[in-house]
Protein backbone atom coordinates (compact mmCIF):
# COMPACT_ATOMS: atom_id res chain seq x y z
CA UNK A 1 0.00 0.00 0.00
CA UNK A 2 1.44 3.53 -0.70
CA UNK A 3 0.88 6.48 1.51
CA UNK A 4 1.05 10.35 -0.16
CA UNK A 5 3.50 12.39 1.71
CA UNK A 6 1.21 13.70 3.70
CA UNK A 7 0.20 10.68 4.95
CA UNK A 8 3.90 9.75 5.32
CA UNK A 9 5.08 12.50 6.85
CA UNK A 10 2.39 11.88 9.57
CA UNK A 11 3.68 8.31 10.01
CA UNK A 12 7.15 9.60 10.62
CA UNK A 13 6.07 12.57 13.00
CA UNK A 14 4.22 9.43 15.12
CA UNK A 15 7.16 8.11 15.19
CA UNK A 16 9.06 10.51 16.87
CA UNK A 17 11.28 12.30 13.91
CA UNK A 18 11.38 15.74 13.37
CA UNK A 19 9.18 16.97 10.39
CA UNK A 20 8.71 20.63 9.54
CA UNK A 21 5.72 22.81 10.49
CA UNK A 22 3.93 21.96 7.76
CA UNK A 23 0.00 21.73 6.44
CA UNK A 24 -2.03 19.70 3.91
CA UNK A 25 -5.07 21.23 1.95
CA UNK A 26 -7.41 20.82 -0.80
CA UNK A 27 -8.50 24.34 -0.90
CA UNK A 28 -6.12 27.46 -2.16
CA UNK A 29 -7.56 30.08 0.16
CA UNK A 30 -6.57 26.99 3.01
CA UNK A 31 -3.12 26.90 1.68
CA UNK A 32 -3.03 30.43 2.26
CA UNK A 33 -3.94 30.48 6.19
CA UNK A 34 -1.35 27.39 6.24
CA UNK A 35 1.20 29.88 4.85
CA UNK A 36 0.08 32.81 7.34
CA UNK A 37 0.54 30.67 10.06
CA UNK A 38 4.25 29.36 8.93
CA UNK A 39 4.98 33.19 8.51
CA UNK A 40 7.91 32.62 6.05
CA UNK A 41 8.79 31.11 2.63
CA UNK A 42 6.66 28.25 1.53
CA UNK A 43 7.35 25.19 -0.70
CA UNK A 44 4.24 23.76 -2.31
CA UNK A 45 3.64 20.63 -3.19
CA UNK A 46 1.23 18.44 -5.25
CA UNK A 47 -0.10 15.25 -3.60
CA UNK A 48 0.46 12.67 -6.11
CA UNK A 49 1.21 9.43 -6.24
CA UNK A 50 3.92 9.31 -9.13
CA UNK A 51 7.10 10.59 -9.33
CA UNK A 52 8.37 13.83 -11.66
CA UNK A 53 6.92 16.22 -9.64
CA UNK A 54 9.05 18.90 -9.79
CA UNK A 55 9.82 18.38 -13.48
CA UNK A 56 6.15 18.61 -13.93
CA UNK A 57 5.51 21.72 -12.25
CA UNK A 58 3.99 20.27 -9.24
CA UNK A 59 6.40 21.60 -6.85
CA UNK A 60 6.73 25.57 -6.23
CA UNK A 61 8.01 27.83 -4.12
CA UNK A 62 6.35 31.12 -2.33
CA UNK A 63 7.44 34.14 -0.47
CA UNK A 64 4.07 35.32 0.35
CA UNK A 65 0.60 33.47 1.36
CA UNK A 66 -0.72 35.02 -1.72
CA UNK A 67 1.90 33.28 -3.96
CA UNK A 68 1.28 30.24 -2.02
CA UNK A 69 -3.05 30.38 -2.71
CA UNK A 70 -2.08 31.42 -6.52
CA UNK A 71 0.27 28.31 -6.45
CA UNK A 72 -1.69 25.86 -4.82
CA UNK A 73 -4.98 26.97 -7.20
CA UNK A 74 -2.29 26.05 -9.75
CA UNK A 75 -0.93 22.64 -8.66
CA UNK A 76 -4.53 21.30 -7.49
CA UNK A 77 -5.37 21.84 -11.11
CA UNK A 78 -2.71 20.00 -12.37
CA UNK A 79 -2.51 16.25 -13.70
CA UNK A 80 0.85 14.58 -13.14
CA UNK A 81 1.43 11.39 -15.16
CA UNK A 82 -2.20 10.64 -14.76
CA UNK A 83 -2.52 11.56 -11.11
CA UNK A 84 -4.73 14.42 -9.96
CA UNK A 85 -3.73 15.82 -6.75
CA UNK A 86 -5.40 14.43 -3.53
CA UNK A 87 -4.38 17.94 -2.29
CA UNK A 88 -1.61 20.23 -1.61
CA UNK A 89 1.20 20.59 0.90
CA UNK A 90 2.27 23.90 2.40
CA UNK A 91 5.70 23.58 3.90
CA UNK A 92 8.21 25.92 5.57
CA UNK A 93 11.54 26.73 3.01
CA UNK A 94 13.99 24.98 5.21
CA UNK A 95 17.39 26.59 5.30
CA UNK A 96 19.37 23.54 5.14
CA UNK A 97 22.57 23.09 5.74
CA UNK A 98 23.31 19.45 4.46
CA UNK A 99 20.87 17.00 2.58
CA UNK A 100 21.15 13.20 3.56
CA UNK A 101 19.55 10.47 3.08
CA UNK A 102 17.59 7.97 5.45
CA UNK A 103 15.96 4.93 4.01
CA UNK A 104 15.02 1.40 5.06
CA UNK A 105 13.78 -1.29 2.42
CA UNK A 106 12.43 -4.82 2.95
CA UNK A 107 15.87 -6.56 0.63
CA UNK A 108 13.56 -9.79 -0.60
CA UNK A 109 17.09 -11.68 -1.08
CA UNK A 110 18.55 -11.28 2.30
CA UNK A 111 14.65 -11.77 4.02
CA UNK A 112 15.72 -9.16 6.13
CA UNK A 113 15.06 -5.51 6.40
CA UNK A 114 18.35 -3.39 5.13
CA UNK A 115 19.07 0.12 6.57
CA UNK A 116 20.44 2.83 4.02
CA UNK A 117 22.12 6.02 4.92
CA UNK A 118 23.64 8.92 2.95
CA UNK A 119 25.19 11.50 3.66
CA UNK A 120 24.19 13.03 -0.63
CA UNK A 121 20.61 13.71 -0.20
CA UNK A 122 18.24 14.94 -2.05
CA UNK A 123 18.65 12.84 -5.14
CA UNK A 124 17.91 9.26 -5.96
CA UNK A 125 19.81 7.07 -3.99
CA UNK A 126 20.18 4.76 -6.75
CA UNK A 127 22.08 7.58 -8.13
CA UNK A 128 24.21 7.93 -5.39
CA UNK A 129 24.94 3.91 -4.77
CA UNK A 130 26.16 3.74 -8.38
CA UNK A 131 28.33 6.97 -8.33
CA UNK A 132 29.28 7.31 -5.10
CA UNK A 133 29.26 4.11 -3.53
CA UNK A 134 31.74 5.05 -0.74
CA UNK A 135 29.26 7.46 0.45
CA UNK A 136 25.85 4.76 0.91
CA UNK A 137 26.22 3.13 4.49
CA UNK A 138 24.23 -0.26 4.50
CA UNK A 139 23.28 -2.60 7.26
CA UNK A 140 20.93 -5.20 7.46
CA UNK A 141 18.63 -6.10 10.62
CA UNK A 142 16.96 -8.79 11.87
CA UNK A 143 12.84 -8.51 11.97
CA UNK A 144 12.65 -10.03 14.94
CA UNK A 145 15.37 -9.29 17.50
CA UNK A 146 15.36 -5.95 19.27
CA UNK A 147 16.36 -3.09 17.41
CA UNK A 148 19.51 -1.40 18.86
CA UNK A 149 20.34 2.27 17.96
CA UNK A 150 23.81 0.97 17.55
CA UNK A 151 22.97 -0.58 14.47
CA UNK A 152 21.79 2.84 12.95
CA UNK A 153 24.82 4.48 14.03
CA UNK A 154 27.01 1.60 12.37
CA UNK A 155 25.19 2.56 8.95
CA UNK A 156 25.88 5.88 9.42
CA UNK A 157 29.21 5.82 10.04
CA UNK A 158 29.52 3.88 6.89
CA UNK A 159 28.71 6.74 5.08
CA UNK A 160 31.26 8.27 6.45
CA UNK A 161 29.48 10.95 8.67
CA UNK A 162 31.03 11.65 11.98
CA UNK A 163 31.41 13.85 14.70
CA UNK A 164 27.65 16.00 16.10
CA UNK A 165 26.08 14.86 12.45
CA UNK A 166 26.27 11.13 13.47
CA UNK A 167 25.26 11.22 17.23
CA UNK A 168 22.15 13.51 15.86
CA UNK A 169 21.12 11.36 12.48
CA UNK A 170 21.63 8.24 14.45
CA UNK A 171 17.89 8.40 16.71
CA UNK A 172 16.36 9.60 13.34
CA UNK A 173 18.05 5.94 11.34
CA UNK A 174 16.94 3.69 14.58
CA UNK A 175 13.27 5.29 14.91
CA UNK A 176 12.70 4.80 11.01
CA UNK A 177 13.72 1.21 11.59
CA UNK A 178 11.55 0.60 14.42
CA UNK A 179 8.72 2.36 12.55
CA UNK A 180 9.70 -0.03 9.65
CA UNK A 181 9.07 -2.84 11.68
CA UNK A 182 5.91 -1.97 13.52
CA UNK A 183 4.31 -0.99 10.46
CA UNK A 184 4.95 -4.03 8.28
CA UNK A 185 6.59 -1.28 5.50
CA UNK A 186 8.02 -2.56 2.77
CA UNK A 187 9.85 0.93 2.27
CA UNK A 188 10.13 3.56 4.72
CA UNK A 189 12.56 6.20 3.35
CA UNK A 190 13.28 10.01 4.00
CA UNK A 191 14.70 11.99 1.25
CA UNK A 192 15.56 14.73 2.05
CA UNK A 193 16.51 14.36 5.70
CA UNK A 194 18.22 17.61 6.31
CA UNK A 195 20.60 19.27 8.86
CA UNK A 196 19.61 22.68 9.44
CA UNK A 197 22.50 25.06 10.68
CA UNK A 198 21.51 25.06 14.35
CA UNK A 199 22.89 21.36 13.90
CA UNK A 200 19.47 19.64 14.38
CA UNK A 201 17.82 17.24 12.07
CA UNK A 202 14.30 17.57 10.33
CA UNK A 203 12.48 15.38 7.44
CA UNK A 204 11.65 17.16 4.86
CA UNK A 205 9.76 14.40 2.61
CA UNK A 206 9.00 11.12 2.96
CA UNK A 207 8.00 7.91 1.12
CA UNK A 208 6.60 4.82 2.58
CA UNK A 209 5.30 1.52 1.51
CA UNK A 210 3.30 -0.94 3.51
CA UNK A 211 2.89 -4.54 2.73
CA UNK A 212 -0.35 -5.19 1.60
CA UNK A 213 -0.51 -7.97 4.00
CA UNK A 214 0.37 -6.09 6.54
CA UNK A 215 -2.50 -4.10 6.59
CA UNK A 216 -5.15 -5.76 8.08
CA UNK A 217 -2.95 -6.04 10.95
CA UNK A 218 -2.53 -1.79 10.74
CA UNK A 219 -5.79 -0.98 10.80
CA UNK A 220 -5.63 1.50 13.64
CA UNK A 221 -2.78 3.25 11.71
CA UNK A 222 -4.22 3.65 8.08
CA UNK A 223 -7.77 4.89 9.91
CA UNK A 224 -5.87 7.49 11.68
CA UNK A 225 -4.61 8.63 8.85
CA UNK A 226 -8.32 9.14 7.24
CA UNK A 227 -7.65 6.87 4.31
CA UNK A 228 -11.00 4.81 3.62
CA UNK A 229 -11.57 1.35 3.04
CA UNK A 230 -12.52 1.74 -0.90
CA UNK A 231 -8.95 3.19 -1.31
CA UNK A 232 -7.78 -0.35 -1.39
CA UNK A 233 -3.62 -1.00 -1.74
CA UNK A 234 -3.37 2.61 -4.17
CA UNK A 235 -1.54 0.19 -7.06
CA UNK A 236 0.76 3.10 -9.06
CA UNK A 237 -1.62 2.77 -11.99
CA UNK A 238 -5.15 2.50 -12.81
CA UNK A 239 -6.15 -0.28 -13.99
CA UNK A 240 -6.20 -1.36 -17.55
CA UNK A 241 -9.29 -2.48 -18.93
CA UNK A 242 -7.36 -6.34 -19.10
CA UNK A 243 -6.13 -6.16 -15.60
CA UNK A 244 -9.77 -4.84 -14.13
CA UNK A 245 -11.15 -7.70 -15.77
CA UNK A 246 -9.33 -10.52 -14.94
CA UNK A 247 -9.72 -9.03 -11.07
CA UNK A 248 -13.42 -9.18 -11.86
CA UNK A 249 -13.33 -12.68 -12.65
CA UNK A 250 -11.46 -13.57 -9.64
CA UNK A 251 -13.60 -11.74 -7.47
CA UNK A 252 -16.62 -13.49 -8.61
CA UNK A 253 -15.51 -16.88 -7.54
CA UNK A 254 -13.79 -17.99 -4.65
CA UNK A 255 -12.34 -21.43 -6.30
CA UNK A 256 -8.66 -20.91 -7.28
CA UNK A 257 -6.21 -17.64 -7.91
CA UNK A 258 -6.12 -15.30 -10.63
CA UNK A 259 -4.07 -12.46 -11.37
CA UNK A 260 -3.39 -10.41 -14.65
CA UNK A 261 -1.06 -7.61 -15.63
CA UNK A 262 -0.79 -5.82 -18.93
CA UNK A 263 0.85 -2.99 -18.29
CA UNK A 264 3.96 -2.24 -20.06
CA UNK A 265 3.33 -5.32 -22.24
CA UNK A 266 2.69 -5.42 -25.97
CA UNK A 267 4.00 -8.56 -27.09
CA UNK A 268 2.22 -11.15 -29.41
CA UNK A 269 2.21 -14.28 -26.81
CA UNK A 270 -0.24 -14.47 -24.11
CA UNK A 271 0.59 -15.97 -20.75
CA UNK A 272 -1.34 -18.01 -18.83
CA UNK A 273 0.84 -18.96 -16.43
CA UNK A 274 1.81 -19.88 -12.46
CA UNK A 275 2.35 -22.02 -9.77
CA UNK A 276 5.34 -21.33 -7.02
CA UNK A 277 7.17 -18.97 -8.91
CA UNK A 278 6.42 -20.09 -12.09
CA UNK A 279 5.07 -16.94 -13.42
CA UNK A 280 7.91 -14.80 -13.11
CA UNK A 281 10.55 -17.48 -14.18
CA UNK A 282 8.13 -18.06 -16.99
CA UNK A 283 7.67 -14.59 -18.08
CA UNK A 284 11.65 -14.24 -17.98
CA UNK A 285 12.47 -17.52 -19.49
CA UNK A 286 9.88 -16.10 -23.04
CA UNK A 287 11.77 -12.97 -22.24
CA UNK A 288 14.94 -14.28 -22.81
CA UNK A 289 14.41 -16.89 -25.61
CA UNK A 290 13.29 -13.45 -28.16
CA UNK A 291 9.86 -13.66 -27.36
CA UNK A 292 7.32 -10.87 -26.67
CA UNK A 293 4.82 -11.53 -23.63
CA UNK A 294 1.62 -9.77 -24.43
CA UNK A 295 0.65 -10.24 -20.44
CA UNK A 296 1.90 -11.33 -17.56
CA UNK A 297 -0.42 -13.54 -15.19
CA UNK A 298 -0.70 -15.83 -11.89
CA UNK A 299 -3.22 -19.23 -11.95
CA UNK A 300 -2.87 -20.59 -8.88
CA UNK A 301 -5.16 -22.46 -6.10
CA UNK A 302 -7.47 -24.84 -7.75
CA UNK A 303 -9.49 -22.49 -10.01
CA UNK A 304 -12.65 -23.43 -11.23
CA UNK A 305 -12.60 -24.39 -15.23
CA UNK A 306 -14.88 -20.87 -15.89
CA UNK A 307 -11.93 -18.96 -13.88
CA UNK A 308 -9.60 -20.76 -15.77
CA UNK A 309 -11.51 -19.86 -19.45
CA UNK A 310 -12.11 -16.38 -17.74
CA UNK A 311 -8.52 -15.53 -17.77
CA UNK A 312 -7.78 -17.20 -20.88
CA UNK A 313 -10.69 -15.36 -22.97
CA UNK A 314 -9.40 -12.12 -21.85
CA UNK A 315 -5.72 -12.82 -22.40
CA UNK A 316 -6.95 -13.94 -26.22
CA UNK A 317 -8.72 -10.87 -26.40
CA UNK A 318 -6.15 -8.34 -26.02
CA UNK A 319 -4.90 -6.53 -28.99
CA UNK A 320 -2.15 -8.21 -31.07
CA UNK A 321 -2.14 -11.99 -29.43
CA UNK A 322 -2.04 -14.83 -31.70
CA UNK A 323 -1.09 -17.62 -29.03
CA UNK A 324 -1.15 -18.56 -25.64
CA UNK A 325 1.29 -20.42 -23.52
CA UNK A 326 0.08 -22.12 -20.54
CA UNK A 327 2.53 -23.34 -18.48
CA UNK A 328 2.85 -23.57 -14.99
CA UNK A 329 5.86 -25.17 -12.93
CA UNK A 330 4.52 -28.69 -10.53
CA UNK A 331 1.31 -28.33 -9.61
CA UNK A 332 -0.17 -30.19 -6.37
CA UNK A 333 -3.65 -28.17 -5.90
CA UNK A 334 -4.16 -26.93 -9.03
CA UNK A 335 -5.43 -29.60 -11.26
CA UNK A 336 -4.46 -30.25 -14.69
CA UNK A 337 -7.24 -31.61 -16.15
CA UNK A 338 -9.70 -28.70 -14.57
CA UNK A 339 -7.32 -26.10 -16.54
CA UNK A 340 -7.42 -27.56 -19.58
CA UNK A 341 -11.25 -27.96 -19.73
CA UNK A 342 -11.02 -23.80 -18.87
CA UNK A 343 -8.53 -23.04 -21.48
CA UNK A 344 -9.59 -25.12 -24.20
CA UNK A 345 -12.99 -23.76 -23.07
CA UNK A 346 -12.10 -20.66 -23.90
CA UNK A 347 -10.75 -21.27 -27.45
CA UNK A 348 -13.72 -22.69 -28.57
CA UNK A 349 -15.68 -19.98 -27.16
CA UNK A 350 -14.05 -17.57 -29.15
CA UNK A 351 -13.81 -19.55 -32.20
CA UNK A 352 -10.39 -20.46 -32.44
CA UNK A 353 -8.94 -23.68 -32.84
CA UNK A 354 -7.29 -24.66 -29.37
CA UNK A 355 -4.90 -26.90 -31.32
CA UNK A 356 -3.66 -24.18 -33.23
CA UNK A 357 -4.06 -21.15 -30.60
CA UNK A 358 -2.86 -22.42 -27.17
CA UNK A 359 1.54 -22.64 -28.90
CA UNK A 360 2.19 -25.07 -25.94
CA UNK A 361 0.63 -26.55 -22.62
CA UNK A 362 3.37 -27.54 -19.70
CA UNK A 363 1.57 -27.92 -16.55
CA UNK A 364 2.52 -31.03 -14.87
CA UNK A 365 1.44 -32.55 -11.64
CA UNK A 366 -2.01 -33.43 -10.35
CA UNK A 367 -4.70 -35.05 -12.73
CA UNK A 368 -1.75 -34.74 -15.91
CA UNK A 369 -3.08 -38.20 -17.35
CA UNK A 370 -6.74 -36.41 -17.79
CA UNK A 371 -5.35 -33.57 -18.37
CA UNK A 372 -2.67 -34.96 -21.10
CA UNK A 373 -6.32 -37.28 -22.57
CA UNK A 374 -7.92 -33.43 -22.90
CA UNK A 375 -4.61 -32.39 -24.58
CA UNK A 376 -4.72 -35.05 -26.76
CA UNK A 377 -8.57 -35.06 -28.13
CA UNK A 378 -7.91 -30.96 -28.88
CA UNK A 379 -4.57 -32.02 -31.14
CA UNK A 380 -2.43 -29.56 -28.55
CA UNK A 381 1.02 -29.89 -27.97
CA UNK A 382 1.87 -30.70 -24.43
CA UNK A 383 4.77 -32.06 -22.59
CA UNK A 384 5.15 -33.50 -18.81
CA UNK A 385 7.85 -32.77 -16.24
CA UNK A 386 10.55 -33.84 -18.20
CA UNK A 387 10.42 -31.09 -20.47
CA UNK A 388 11.79 -27.63 -17.94
CA UNK A 389 10.09 -24.09 -17.96
CA UNK A 390 12.57 -23.14 -19.93
CA UNK A 391 12.78 -25.36 -22.91
CA UNK A 392 8.99 -25.27 -22.78
CA UNK A 393 9.07 -21.24 -23.21
CA UNK A 394 11.74 -21.88 -25.94
CA UNK A 395 9.12 -24.37 -27.57
CA UNK A 396 6.20 -21.43 -27.16
CA UNK A 397 8.60 -18.58 -28.58
CA UNK A 398 9.71 -20.69 -31.49
CA UNK A 399 6.61 -21.83 -32.75
CA UNK A 400 5.09 -18.31 -33.11
CA UNK A 401 8.30 -16.74 -34.50
CA UNK A 402 8.24 -19.74 -36.89
CA UNK A 403 4.92 -18.65 -38.05
CA UNK A 404 6.15 -14.95 -38.08
CA UNK A 405 9.03 -15.97 -40.49
CA UNK B 1 -32.41 -37.13 -18.14
CA UNK B 2 -28.71 -36.89 -20.17
CA UNK B 3 -27.21 -33.27 -20.61
CA UNK B 4 -23.91 -32.96 -22.24
CA UNK B 5 -21.44 -30.30 -21.92
CA UNK B 6 -17.97 -29.79 -24.13
CA UNK B 7 -15.89 -32.75 -21.60
CA UNK B 8 -18.57 -33.91 -19.39
CA UNK B 9 -21.86 -35.26 -20.13
CA UNK B 10 -24.67 -36.36 -16.84
CA UNK B 11 -27.16 -38.61 -17.25
CA UNK B 12 -29.64 -39.50 -14.42
CA UNK B 13 -31.88 -42.27 -14.56
CA UNK B 14 -35.76 -41.58 -15.42
CA UNK B 15 -36.11 -43.52 -12.41
CA UNK B 16 -34.94 -41.56 -10.29
CA UNK B 17 -34.73 -38.07 -11.88
CA UNK B 18 -38.09 -37.74 -10.43
CA UNK B 19 -37.42 -38.28 -6.88
CA UNK B 20 -37.60 -35.04 -4.94
CA UNK B 21 -34.99 -37.15 -2.22
CA UNK B 22 -33.05 -38.12 -4.81
CA UNK B 23 -32.26 -34.35 -6.24
CA UNK B 24 -31.45 -33.04 -2.96
CA UNK B 25 -29.01 -35.55 -2.09
CA UNK B 26 -27.69 -34.62 -5.33
CA UNK B 27 -27.83 -31.25 -4.73
CA UNK B 28 -26.53 -31.73 -1.21
CA UNK B 29 -23.24 -33.82 -2.32
CA UNK B 30 -21.99 -32.10 -5.57
CA UNK B 31 -19.37 -29.75 -4.94
CA UNK B 32 -19.65 -28.10 -7.89
CA UNK B 33 -23.58 -27.35 -8.18
CA UNK B 34 -24.07 -29.84 -11.26
CA UNK B 35 -27.52 -30.66 -9.52
CA UNK B 36 -29.96 -28.56 -8.43
CA UNK B 37 -33.08 -30.28 -6.53
CA UNK B 38 -36.60 -29.47 -6.78
CA UNK B 39 -40.04 -30.52 -5.78
CA UNK B 40 -40.21 -32.56 -8.84
CA UNK B 41 -36.77 -34.18 -8.54
CA UNK B 42 -33.27 -33.14 -10.05
CA UNK B 43 -32.30 -30.48 -12.48
CA UNK B 44 -29.07 -30.29 -13.92
CA UNK B 45 -27.28 -27.42 -14.16
CA UNK B 46 -25.77 -26.90 -17.69
CA UNK B 47 -23.22 -24.56 -16.81
CA UNK B 48 -21.56 -26.23 -14.11
CA UNK B 49 -21.39 -29.58 -16.01
CA UNK B 50 -18.12 -29.27 -17.46
CA UNK B 51 -16.41 -28.24 -13.41
CA UNK B 52 -17.07 -31.64 -12.83
CA UNK B 53 -14.69 -33.03 -10.84
CA UNK B 54 -14.88 -37.00 -10.98
CA UNK B 55 -15.24 -37.12 -7.56
CA UNK B 56 -17.89 -39.77 -8.18
CA UNK B 57 -20.04 -38.40 -4.91
CA UNK B 58 -22.94 -38.53 -7.30
CA UNK B 59 -22.89 -42.10 -7.89
CA UNK B 60 -23.34 -42.78 -4.07
CA UNK B 61 -26.18 -41.23 -4.01
CA UNK B 62 -28.21 -43.50 -6.09
CA UNK B 63 -25.92 -46.32 -7.31
CA UNK B 64 -26.03 -47.39 -11.03
CA UNK B 65 -28.49 -44.13 -11.21
CA UNK B 66 -25.92 -41.36 -12.38
CA UNK B 67 -23.72 -41.56 -15.16
CA UNK B 68 -20.55 -39.24 -15.38
CA UNK B 69 -19.26 -39.43 -19.12
CA UNK B 70 -15.74 -37.84 -20.44
CA UNK B 71 -16.83 -36.67 -23.68
CA UNK B 72 -12.90 -36.04 -24.34
CA UNK B 73 -12.06 -40.02 -23.60
CA UNK B 74 -14.69 -41.47 -26.07
CA UNK B 75 -17.28 -40.92 -23.81
CA UNK B 76 -16.07 -43.55 -21.36
CA UNK B 77 -18.23 -43.70 -17.89
CA UNK B 78 -16.36 -42.64 -15.14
Amino acid sequence: MRFFEYEAREIVKRAGIPVTDYGFTTDAAEAKTIAERIGGPTVIKSQVLTGGRMKAGGVKFADTPDEAAQHAADILKLEINGHWPRGVLVDPKAEVKQEYYAGVVWDGSAKKPLMLFSDMGGIDIEQVAEEHPDHVGRRHFSPLEPFNDYQAKQCIADAGVTGKALQRATPVLARLARLFLENDMLLAEINPLAELHDGSFVALDAHMEMENEGMPRQKALIKALGIGDDEGTREGHEPTPFEAAVKAIDSADHRGVIQGKDTGFHGNIGLVIGAGGGSLTLTDAVRQQGGKPANYSEIGGNPSVAKACGLAKEVLQKDGVEKIAVMMSIVSNTRVDIVARGVIKACLELGKDPGETIAIFRIPGAWEEEGFKILDKYGIEYCDRSVSLWDAAGRAVAKIQGEAA
Amino acid sequence: MKKDAIFIGIEVDDSVAGDPAVGAKLDEVCPVNIYKGTESGVDIVEKNIDECVLCKLCYDVSPGNVTVTKLYDGGAAL
